[in-house]
């Protein structure tokens, strides 16, 4: 096995991995008998923790053995960066296990990792060459780091919807109910995107087109899911294939706008079907789960979690990428979209710390905001990498 | 101004919500609560105690942290608006007209809107610039504000305190010991404390056990590296801190560096490189074809000798050679220069032939070095060109002349003279590439293009900024200030031993609840203290608790 079959293969013991850590957390958590359950809980608690030990071991592994077979941290495209970040998600979870004892945690950790690494794995996995810029061990520090404190903090998250599912009653009609279970919906949009990728990439579609772009030049762009809105001006060269029904302005990228509108659908149909099956919203399945859970414990794994991410981060987005910044270009800050955004990260996470000095900012209101900052990284993994920064990325010096 | 005076006799000043001396509460609110505000211990800040003067309504206004959080959340908005489209330092047009043009033809009449509004430069915008400005302020005047009163009562601590006081702190027990001598009970918590490397002073019967005070300090700190950060990013405005130029070397040429007095470059070498792999998915996607590998310039630095002529490239010395690539500029004395961008391929002489039309006959070559054309080609003592004109980047004609668009060799174009020994008058030709113009009709020679020799262009930019020292510095002490207050925390534990040796016992943390709640289980067990209670767990809260580990 040649070392980048291996370093996929690790990857994929990982997943699994994580996969049934979940079902053993779920297990540890879930003890409804008052006799017996805690040690029961215990036991099932300590193998989760192994079994989620052994896929980060994994995942490790697969990040060096990339790394020897490129040549260079294996951060440089979605893929790479996201399945690390995946990672660190991971071992951040188990620092803050071994801090905090807390094995409720897993049961939102490792779904939220492994709803990450899937969709990671939608992305090309293609090893590719670097650009100039990109070759700096600067950049290889900056971004490890940056992803690191992006995980602590993503740990506040974790500890924050925990807490939203505790102590959001379902059967009372509320506000925070209302954006809880639309939480839980993002996270089946995701597997919709995960599914319909696949599936279309299991059949094999693939639908080509010309298209004119904002400065007004002929494009070619292939599509691998069935076109719902053609790009500006577009001309389809493949046969029976779906023409598309709305065609977009130029600003818009209508093939990424096609990918969102079939996660949306199947992601949809997911949603409708398991609670027309199970009858009853998301949040009310996952709140019986977690009554055991202490809020104000949870609360303060909230907070602990981005004061301790905190200085990471602003380590890794903010100074190592001002060196770097500065040893490229000349210029320490630019004012690049990725650049603003890692900037309003970090006031954001300010201005959560300025709110924990006050009273009344704790517990609900907290975990709200936590919530919100894991809203920000992704709209940064996401977001500012596909459709902002995508505006003069790859290719650009 | 007026001071409250404490039962225990202690003058405070006004705005105090706890005595500086034994700690009782000293406003209603603070009577009233069931645990008590300690934020600065209780000691006043400046901010509550006047609100007189003008200056004294501003101060409180930057000082409110209410104030300083709307801040920040308002510099986080202004700035995520610069994202929406391109900012204009990212799109390659010079001028208003064809930026305006530029975001309307690219994102229609909401670009345009986005131009005019001047979001298209955020971030230079004077009032972007006072947003920051003020959020400066808050933080020096919230620093100054709270950071004071916060060092004088952690400095001031006593040992004893009310017992009004230690009711009202988060944790708290009292009662008898378990079992043992209670003579020994505070020897036996001293000995603990210590051992989990907390100071501890003693005061009569009373004891003061303390850890990570100085973690306190850790945000005014951070604030303080913060400001030196800001005020160093300003630096840059102060005329010869901050230069940043840019230039074009041809290969071969050597210029002088702009905002670099006496110093000159030499581009002996521009090297570009392409990884030669297959293409890769990622690549397909975004249909690019070969990626780069490396952008080179080899280049020598010299320095004028003192006595030279200023701006003379001569009395040269070479101080350095180097390979300038990206990420790895060439530093000499707080200068850096960086490899930004280049040209390929630019005409740096052309080879003509001059021919006659007819016969096909050659009478000799004529090479014409553009950066530094002749006025006569002498071919032998009958033959000869001459050069009446030179249009380097030829844009067509005007009143029938022809005109240039920019001094570069980009479409080079000539008006020649031909003279032959049977057209001693000489014949005119104007000849620019692919064209040949003959303004006196049918000439009986031809000026045939025979060659070209090309050579490549660097583009390098040439910064100092002096400023970066004070950014280093000021970050650095940002990065101290937060990790000291993020990953130490202040903790106190206060123990009095009443009469009858039983003991009532109280503990603060700043945050890490969970941390010193460990410390307290483990004095509580060596010393055998009464349990303790943490007075924020709700009632209805701590039904539903299990084992704390789930
Ligand atoms: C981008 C700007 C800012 C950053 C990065 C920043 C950073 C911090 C950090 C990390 C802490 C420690 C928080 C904790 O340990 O929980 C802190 C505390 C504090 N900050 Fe800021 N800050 C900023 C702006 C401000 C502003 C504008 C104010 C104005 C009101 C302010 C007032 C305070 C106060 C009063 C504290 C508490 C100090 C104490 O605990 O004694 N900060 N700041």
């Amino acid at each position: 096995m040649s070392l980048i079959s291996l370093s996929g293969n690790l990857l994929y013991v990982a997943f699994i991995a994580y996969l049934v850590g979940t079902l053993l957390f779920g297990g540890a958590i879930k003890s409804s008998k008052p006799d017996g359950a805690v040690s029961r809980a215990d036991k099932w608690g300590k193998l989760a923790l192994i079994v989620t030990i052994i896929g980060f071991l994994a995942h490790l592994s697969y990040f060096i053995t990339r790394w020897i077979h490129k040549g260079h941290a294996p951060v440089s495209n979605m893929f790479e960066f996201t399945t690390a970040f995946g990672m660190f998600i991971i071992a951040a979870f188990i620092l803050i296990y071994y801090m905090y004892r807390l094995t409720a945690l897993g049961l939102v950790a490792l779904p939220v990792a492994l709803l990450i690494i899937g969709y990671a794995a939608m992305f090309p996995n293609s090893v590719d060459p670097l650009v100039p810029s990109l070759q700096s061990h600067w950049l290889t520090i900056h971004v490890i780091t940056a992803a690191m404190g992006q995980s602590i903090l993503a740990i506040s998250a974790v500890a924050g919807l925990l807490y939203l599912l505790k102590s959001i009653n379902p059967k009372i009609q509320s506000k925070s109910r209302f954006w809880m279970e639309a939480v839980l919906y993002f996270g089946v949009l995701v597997i919709g995107f995960i599914l319909a990728t696949v599936l279309f990439k299991g059949v094999g579609y693939e639908a080509d087109f010309t298209y004119i772009d904002t400065q007004k030049a002929e494009q070619e762009i292939t599509y691998n899911m069935p076109a719902v809105f053609g790009m500006n001006d577009y001309t389809l060269l493949t046969e029976n294939v779906m023409n598309p029904i709305v065609e977009m302005p130029a600003v818009i990228n209508a093939k990424k706008l096609t990918t969102v509108f079939w996660s949306f659908i199947i992601g949809s149909v997911i949603y409708i079907i398991v609670r027309l099956v199970a009858r009853r919203s998301i949040l009310s399945m996952l709140h019986p789960l977690v009554q055991k859970v202490n809020l104000n414990l949870l609360d303060e794994v909230g907070y602990r979690s981005v004061l301790i991410g905190f200085p990471v981060f602003t380590l890794g987005a903010l100074v190592f990428a001002m060196i770097w910044a500065q040893e490229a270009w000349g210029r320490y800050w630019g004012w690049d979209p990725k650049e603003v955004w890692a900037l309003i990260t970090w006031l954001f996470y300010a201005a959560y710390l300025h709110l924990r000095l006050s009273k009344g900012w704790e517990g609900k209101k907290s975990a709200w905001l936590a919530v919100v900052g894991f809203a920000i990284i992704l709209f940064n993994l996401i977001v500012v990498n596909l459709v902002i920064a995508g505006l003069h990325s790859y290719a650009a010096n | 101004m007026e001071k409250i005076i404490c039962v225990c006799g202690h003058e405070n000043p006004a705005g105090t919500k706890l005595c500086g001396k034994c700690g009782r509460p000293l406003t209603e609110e603070a009577k009233s609560s069931k645990i008590v505000d300690m934020k600065y211990d209780g000691a006043a800040i400046r901010s509550k105690t006047r609100n007189k003067s003008m200056v004294d309504k501003i101060w409180n206004f930057f000082s409110s942290v209410k104030v300083g959080i709307s801040l920040i959340i308002i510099n986080l908005i202004a700035a995520s608006i610069g994202t929406i489209f391109p900012q204009e330092f990212y799109i390659s047009v010079s001028t208003d007209a064809e930026k305006e043009a530029y975001y309307e033809n690219t994102y229609g009449s909401l670009g345009k809107l986005y131009y005019e509004l001047g979001l298209s430069d955020v971030y230079s915008s004077w009032w972007f610039q006072i947003l920051v400005g003020m959020l400066a302020i808050s933080i020096i005047v919230a620093s100054i504000d709270r950071g004071i009163p916060l060092h004088r009562s952690l400095k001031n601590q006593r040992v004893k305190r009310h017992e009004s006081f230690l009711k009202r702190q988060r944790i708290i027990a009292e009662g008898p010991i378990i079992n043992g001598d209670s003579a020994n009970t505070l020897n036996l918590i001293e000995e603990k404390m210590k051992k989990l490397k907390y100071k501890v002073r003693r005061d009569g019967n009373a004891l003061l056990a303390e850890r990570g005070r100085f973690s306190r300090y850790g945000p005014y700190i951070n604030h303080v590296g913060l400001i030196i950060f800001l005020a160093a990013v300003m630096l840059r405005l102060v005329p010869g801190f901050y230069v940043d130029e840019s230039m074009w070397v041809r290969e071969g040429e050597m210029r002088a560096v702009p905002g670099m007095e006496g110093y000159f470059i030499e581009n002996e070498k521009f090297i570009l490189e392409m990884h030669d792999n297959e293409k890769t998915e990622n690549q397909e996607l975004q249909g690019v074809n070969v990626v780069a590998k490396n952008y080179q310039t080899n280049a020598k630095l010299y320095k004028q000798t003192d006595d030279a002529v200023p701006g003379k490239a001569d009395d040269l010395e070479l101080v350095k050679e180097y390979s300038i690539r990206v990420n790895h500029p060439l530093q000499h004395e707080g200068y850096s220069f960086y490899q930004m961008d280049f040209r390929l391929n630019e005409i740096k002489a052309m080879n003509f032939v001059l021919t006659n039309k007819e016969t096909g006959e050659s009478f000799g070559e004529v090479h014409v070095d553009l950066t530094n054309p002749q006025d006569e080609y002498v071919i032998n003592d009958q033959t000869k060109v001459q050069l009446l004109g030179y249009y380097p980047d030829f844009s067509g004609f005007e009143n029938g002349e022809p005109q240039t668009a920019t001094p570069n060799p980009n479409n080079p174009a000539f008006i020649f003279k031909m003279t032959t020994p049977d057209k001693p008058e000489g014949e005119v030709s104007f000849v620019a590439i692919q064209q040949t113009v003959e303004p006196n009709g049918d000439n009986a020679y031809k000026m045939a293009f025979k060659s070209v020799e090309t050579r490549n262009m660097t583009g390098l930019t040439v910064h100092k900024d002096s400023s970066i020292p004070f950014l280093a510095i000021g970050g650095a002490i940002f990065m101290i200030g937060v990790a000291i207050g993020s990953y130490w925390n202040h903790r106190r534990l206060w123990v009095e031993q009443l009469d009858d040796g039983s003991i009532r016992l109280a503990a603060h943390t700043n945050k890490n609840w969970f941390g010193i709640k460990k410390d307290i289980d483990a004095v509580v067990e060596f010393a055998h203290l009464p349990k303790y209670i943490d007075q924020s767990d709700d009632d209805a809260e701590k039904e539903k608790e299990g084992d704390s580990t789930l």
